[in-house]
Order: C-alpha cells, then structure tokens, then sequence
C-alpha cells in the first residue's frame, strides 16, 4: 500500500452518526437495519474481542465501541437523531439560549403539567396513564411534521420548531415516569 | 449459533494452549467458583465435594484466618470475629449500612468505608472479601493443575462505583487478573440465554441474599443486550431472615440481646426460613446465653405477611425497570428466577402474578451466575474458536453526573446507557478571575446532590483568571467495559487539565494493596521477581501472537517503513523473552503497544467497513 493510501484511511474518520452505521441521513428510520449495523460494527470492536490483545488494540477498541454506542443511542432517539440530522445542516437547535416558544404551546406545556401535579397529589396511576398517552399522541404528530421538513423539503430550519417542542414533551415524559416512582 | 464469523485480532491464528480462566460468583451469603471444561461449564468443589463456599470469614487472635463452613459452624461461639455477609459493607460508610445495631460486629467508622475490628486487627471489607477469594482461588488451582490466567468476578448490576472498584481491589488482593467485572443478571442470562438457545426479550429477576437486580435483556443471535437494568442494592434474603428475627424476638418477649444470642437467633431464623419453602409449619427455638430457652413456632401464612412489604419492595424496580425500556408486561418472554432466595414460595407467586407468566427456574438459581460467568472467562481468555463466540452489551446502572451551584446533580451519563461510553460537557466559571474549579462527582437519579452518592472529588488549577462565564471547561466522563468512571477536566484556551479515576477510600492505597500482595506472596514462599518475571513473559507471548496475527491479517493497512518498525520491535522482544530481565521484558512490550498504537486504530476502523459491507470476514 502507498503512504498516501494509508494516510487515507486513517484520516477518513467517519463523519456522521449515519455514515458509521451505513444508512442514509434521514429522519425516516430504518429500525433493523441501524440495530443490525450496530450489533456487526459491535461484534469488530468490542472490548470482549480484545481482553487478551495488547494495550492499543485494547484502548483503541474502547474509544470505538464508545464512539459506536453514542451514535447508536443518538439514531435511536427521535429527539436525537434530529437535533444530528440538524446539526450536520449547520441548525443549532440551541435549546439552551433560545426558550423562544410559541405562547399557545408554553401554555399547553403548563397545563400538561398542572395534569402531572394533580395526578401525583391524588397518587393515581391510571390520571399518569392518561397523561402518557396523549403525550405519545403529540409525540407521534411533531415526528411526522419532523419527518416531513427533514425528509420531504429538505427545510432544517423548519424542523428545528418541532424538535425543540419534542424536547419539551421527552422531558415531560421523564417527569411522568418519575412521578410514577414517586406514587408506587 | 448463527453469528457473524469474524476474525478474532486478538488472537493468534496458530493453535495456543487453552487458558485456565474461572467465573466468580462473590455473594452475600455463599460464593462459588467455576470454569469451563471441553466447552461445558461446571461449578468447582471443595475436597469434600461441596460446591458452595459460605462467604463467612473468621479472624484469629494469632492471625489465623478460617473461611467458608468452618467459620461458619463459629458463627454463634464467635461472632464478632467471625464475618458474614460481608458484601454488605463493599464501598459503603457505616451511615449507610442496615441492620447495624443487630449486627454482631465493632463497627469502625473510616471516610469511606466501614472497617471492623477483629481479632487479628482492624479489616476492611476489601481485605475480607479476598479471603473468600483467596480460598476460590486456590480451589480452582487444586482442581485444574495450573495458575489462572484469568477471573470474572460477578457485582450486583445495580452495584454502584465504590462497590465495584471495591470488588475489583478484592480480587486483585487474592492475586487474582480480573478480567471483567460482570453483572449478576447478566451472567445468569447467559448461562439460561445459551442453554435454552432463547431468543427474545427476557427479565431476569435476582434476590440474593443481601441484593436485588432486575434486569430486562434482548437476546437474539448471539447477542445480549442489557435493555435496562434496576433494582436495591440493600434488600435481599438476609432481611427477611431480619424480618423472622425481630418477630422472633417480640413475640418470645426478649430482653436486648449480646452479640452470641443474637447470632445464634439469627441463624436459626434463616433454618425456619429455608424449611418453610418446603413445608407449612416451621421450628424457631434456641437454648440462649441466660438459660432462656426460645420455643416458637410459625406457619407460612404468618411469614408471607411479615416478609409482604419486601415482597412488594422488589416490584418497585421492576416496573420501574420495564418504563425504562419502554416495555409492557405482554413484551416479556420470560422471567429467569436468580438467587437462593426466589426458592421462597411468596417470591415466585408475587413474580408469577406481575409478570402473568410462570418464572423460569429450570436452572440452580445458586449456580447459575458462577456458570454464566465462567462462560464469559472462558470468551475472555480467547478459549472461544472463531464464530462461536456471543456479544455482551451490558449498561451503567445508576446515572453519573456533577454537581454544580447551589448543590444541584447535573447528570452526564444517563442510568441504562450501554457501556463503555463517554460523554463531555462545558462548565464555566462562576466568579470575575476565577483561576480554579473543583469538581464534586456523584452518581444516582435526585435532582439533589444530598441525596445522591459522592464518587469523587477533584480540582482543576490554573485556570487563566477571565470574567465570570467567560472560561470554557470541558469535563469528560469515560465509563469501562466494567462500568468503572475515569472523569477528566480541561480548560479550552491554556489547556490545564486534571483527572481523576473514581476509587472508594477504605484506608488501603494502592501501595498498601501492592505491599500486601507483596508479602502474601512471601509467605507462600513466591519470589516476586520469578512471578513478575513470568507475567511480563505470558503478556509478552500473548502481544507477539497477537500481533503477528495482526499484521498477518491485516498487513496491507501499513505502509513498508511501519511494518519494518513493528517487526523490529517483535524482533527485540522476541529475543528478550528468553532471557531473566523482567524490567527489559516490560520495556520492549510498551515499545511495542507504542509502535501498533496507530495500526491498531487503523485495523479498528477497517474492521468497520468490513462489517458494513456485510461480507463474511472468514472469506476475506
């Protein structure tokens, strides 16, 4: 081989969560096919595979099985899996500094919440339920119109609306979950 | 198995000799040890043909230390020496352990850890544990004629980092080369997973006697994969023995009881306990110190309702387990029952009833995880033939962050994320100049650092002094494949950098361990320079191998002056491998990881696209 050959290889590090994994960069998601690529590229790298071979086999085995499992966590999360698709089309979603939020949808979010309030005082389980199922609904809606400016327009500044509300609704979630620990 | 076949790069292509490696399963109340014979798995006895090593440690005045039934049988005669369910104390102050005031011992209260005193002086529960280990050890050496090259030590998943690294200096203590560090449920998975040729999501609910995991896996060829893993860490059999105990004690009206009685009434809490699995009725009596004389007895009606609420405590992280992966009840194929203590009849009905299924108990549920282990050692150890090996994906159980101002836990790596894995994030300065930062590392899920664990603290100095805000710190959190944090901090524009490895304090330093093996090893007459002597060669021997295989595979990645670089230092460390210097040995094997460092990234990466261009690797 060539020293530019090998120099190649070595500098082509794979750029996006999408290429690792060889599927295309949409926000439509081919579930088997991701969980299929993980499991292979994992059976390659794995620290389990390396237990007996020397230092920089096995350092550098883990920096890739670690590398390997963030992508497949980030693909695996809707939520994720756009805020990368975004990030790659240079939209920062920028949760942090840009609260700007719709007011009908700030006041949805408060009365969603004041749903979770009430459900914990009366410790009712089944009020929880309910909760959680009108939110997998919204969910399911906001990844559709996702969807649809990611995969259909092309619009990435479009879908980073959707996502920062979905961001809203996925911490929602987790409040919900911990509400049930909170009543068991 | 219909796995992918790859090649294996840690192997040598030639033949090698099969590695004695053993699976451990260090529990509260028994430990066991196995290996993996002409491909079947086996627990290993003691001379008497006992499988089970009860985890009981007895100290002498004269330094003399008894382990396993032995000491237990001076359990009553003896009990503050006398040491069981020691796991209990792994990585944990005495503010957080259980039951102390019905525990026999004299409690040391060290930053930490807890201690106790005994009579061959104070101990730490680090040091307790590899005397069990120890005797696993020796027994595995006894019956397979040769040194082990290697260990897996089974943890609670739910263990939490002090507990695991406590493990892990536990088994380095008894000499041991751990090679992983596996979970509890998880072994068991295997061992049922294997057996069964199961595939499917599963639960494995395991109640040992002093821990309680619950894990959700997927398994499909050949892969396991930890989905979500819950569960406490303080409840198991020994409470419900706890349980009987105190029933015992107000119904037979007792006074306050010194530390033999209370023993004795202990254990034979835990004989009523074991009988009633199999009967309606069980005896509780004991002759005590005073003369007293205890008669009682209990009906398993009585017990199911005393022991209720423990019962109900473990469907709190089921449920809580299956939320996390995002899994009903109906999505379950299977619960595997782990632990001595499913054996009691309440347990399997409560399981049966939540999961509306019968569990799965086809297997020794005391034997189960030493045999998943010593299966994994078996992979460990590269025993395996190409092909036929399986996948753990295992997860951190517990989330990992820092904390930041007004005593907040910021979480960096979520509960349930499959391991190894890292994550960074940027903090900032607080205060106008602001030239250091210290940093507070703790793991659990409040929102309060009061009410989670504290891992570790550490600082970063030297911080360029700059407006509040203006200073960007990048703080990496890096979890192993044994699920053990090494956290880093670095400041972007002067680059100062600091780092910690997360370590429980339990008064032994590293040095101390060192000294310790040392002089263990004088007492069994080993010279430490013969023993080094021999390490260097075996791990000398394994990286030749290995890469000669490397770039007899994958030779082409290198350009001409790389390989003739590499082949020198194989050259050199071939030719010193013969000989008695054991620090020249160690010098030309870091010469030679150093000159694959780049190969090995290079091989990595090629191996990806191998597996993305879905070939068959064997044919290449």
């Amino acid at each position: 081989m060539s020293a530019a050959a090998g120099k190649a290889l070595t500098s082509s590090r794979l750029q996006s969560h999408f290429e690792l994994f060889g599927l295309p960069p949409a926000f439509a998601l081919n579930k088997e096919a991701l969980e299929k690529a993980y499991r292979e590229i994992q059976s390659q790298v794995h620290p389990d595979r390396f237990a007996h071979a020397g230092d920089a086999e096995r350092r550098a085995s883990m920096q890739w099985t670690t590398r390997v499992n963030e992508a497949y966590r980030v693909l695996k999360s809707p939520v994720q899996r756009a805020r990368h698709i975004l990030e790659l089309h240079g939209v920062d979603v920028a949760f942090e500094t840009n609260t700007q939020m719709p007011t009908d949808f700030l006041l949805q979010q408060l009365e969603l919440r004041e749903e979770l309030e009430a459900a914990l005082q009366k410790k009712d389980g089944s009020l929880l339920d309910a909760l959680k199922k009108s939110l997998r609904e919204q969910k399911q809606l906001l990844e559709s119109e996702i969807g649809n400016a990611i995969d259909q327009r092309q619009n990435y500044e479009e879908a980073a609306g959707p996502v920062r509300k979905l961001m809203f609704l996925d911490r929602l979630d987790a409040e919900i979950d911990e509400a049930y620990e909170e009543i068991e | 198995m219909a796995l992918l076949q790859i090649s294996e790069p840690g192997m040598s292509a030639a033949p090698h000799e099969h590695r004695l490696a053993v699976g451990i399963d260090l529990g509260t109340t028994n430990s066991l040890v196995a290996t993996v014979r002409s491909g079947t798995p086996a627990v290993l006895p003691d001379s008497l043909g006992r499988p089970l090593l009860p985890s009981v440690v007895r100290y002498q005045a004269d330094g003399k230390v008894e382990v396993g039934y032995a000491a237990q049988a001076k359990q009553a005669i003896d009990p503050r020496n006398t040491i069981a369910s020691v796991k209990r104390f792994m990585g944990r102050g005495l503010k957080d352990v259980a039951h102390v005031e019905s525990a026999p011992y004299d409690f040391v209260d060290a930053p930490g850890m807890v201690q106790l005193r005994t009579a061959a002086g104070i101990k730490s529960p680090v040091e307790i544990s590899s005397e069990i280990l120890k005797v696993l050890r020796a027994r595995a050496e006894l019956s397979l004629q040769g040194n082990i090259s290697g260990a897996v030590i089974t943890v609670p998943a739910y263990f939490d980092e002090a507990q695991r690294q406590a493990t892990k200096d536990a088994g380095r203590l008894a000499g041991l080369n751990v090679l992983r560090l596996l979970n509890e449920p998880t072994a068991a998975a295997i061992a049922y997973g294997l057996e069964n040729a199961s595939e499917g999501i599963y639960a494995v609910y395991d109640l040992g006697g002093g821990t309680f995991d619950l894990s959700i896996l997927k398994l499909s060829r050949g892969v396991f994969e930890v989905v979500a893993t819950s569960g406490d860490s303080m409840l198991g059999g020994d409470d419900f023995d706890q349980r009987l105990f105190c029933w015992a004690v107000e119904k037979a009206k007792l006074p306050p009881l010194g530390a033999r009685d209370m023993r004795l009434l202990q254990m034979k809490a835990r004989e009523a306990k074991e009988y009633l699995t199999f009967h309606g009725e069980a005896p509780l009596t004991a002759k005590l110190s005073g003369g007293e004389v205890v008669d009682l007895s209990i009906d398993s009606e009585t017990f199911c309702s005393i022991t209720q609420t423990l019962v109900g405590k473990t469907l709190g992280p089921v449920r809580k387990a299956l939320r996390d992966a995002g899994l009903a009840v109906e999505d379950i194929k299977g619960v595997v029952m782990v632990g001595g203590a499913t054996r009691m009849p309440q347990v399997q009905r409560a399981v049966a009833e939540f999961f509306r299924r019968d569990p799965l108990n086809n297997l020794d549920p005391d034997k189960v995880v030493a045999l998943g282990a010593a299966m994994q050692a078996n992979v460990l150890a590269g025993n395996k033939p190409q092909g036929e090996d399986w996948l753990l994906l295992d997860v951190i159980p517990l989330s990992l962050g820092i904390e930041t101002m007004g005593g907040l836990a910021e979480k960096i790596i979520a509960r349930n994320t499959t391991i190894p894995a890292a994550k960074a994030q940027e903090f900032t300065t607080f205060k106008d100049g602001q030239t250091g930062m210290s940093f507070h590392v703790v793991q659990g899920e409040r929102e309060l650092v009061a009410d989670c664990r504290s891992l570790a603290r550490f600082e970063l100095k030297g911080i360029p002094p700059m407006a509040a805000g203006a200073a960007r710190i990048r703080v990496t959190f890096q979890v192993d494949a044994d699920g053990l944090l090494h956290v880093a901090a670095k400041e972007n524009s002067s680059g100062v950098e600091a780092s910690v490895a997360v370590k429980p304090s339990y008064g032994l330093a590293d040095a101390d361990i060192e000294r310790m093996l040392r002089d263990s090893f004088e007492h069994a007459k080993e010279d430490m320079h013969a023993r080094a002597l021999s390490e260097y060669r075996v791990d000398g021997q394994r990286l030749l191998e290995a890469t000669r295989s490397a770039v007899s595979v994958d030779g082409a990645l290198l350009r001409p002056e790389e390989r003739k670089e590499i082949e020198h230092k194989i050259a050199e460390l071939e030719k010193l491998l013969g000989g008695k210097d054991a620090r020249a040995i160690k010098q030309a094997l870091d010469a030679l990881n150093r000159a694959t460092e780049e190969f090995a990234q290079r091989r990595m990466d090629h191996g990806i696209r191998r597996a993305l261009s879905g070939k068959m690797i064997g044919s290449l």
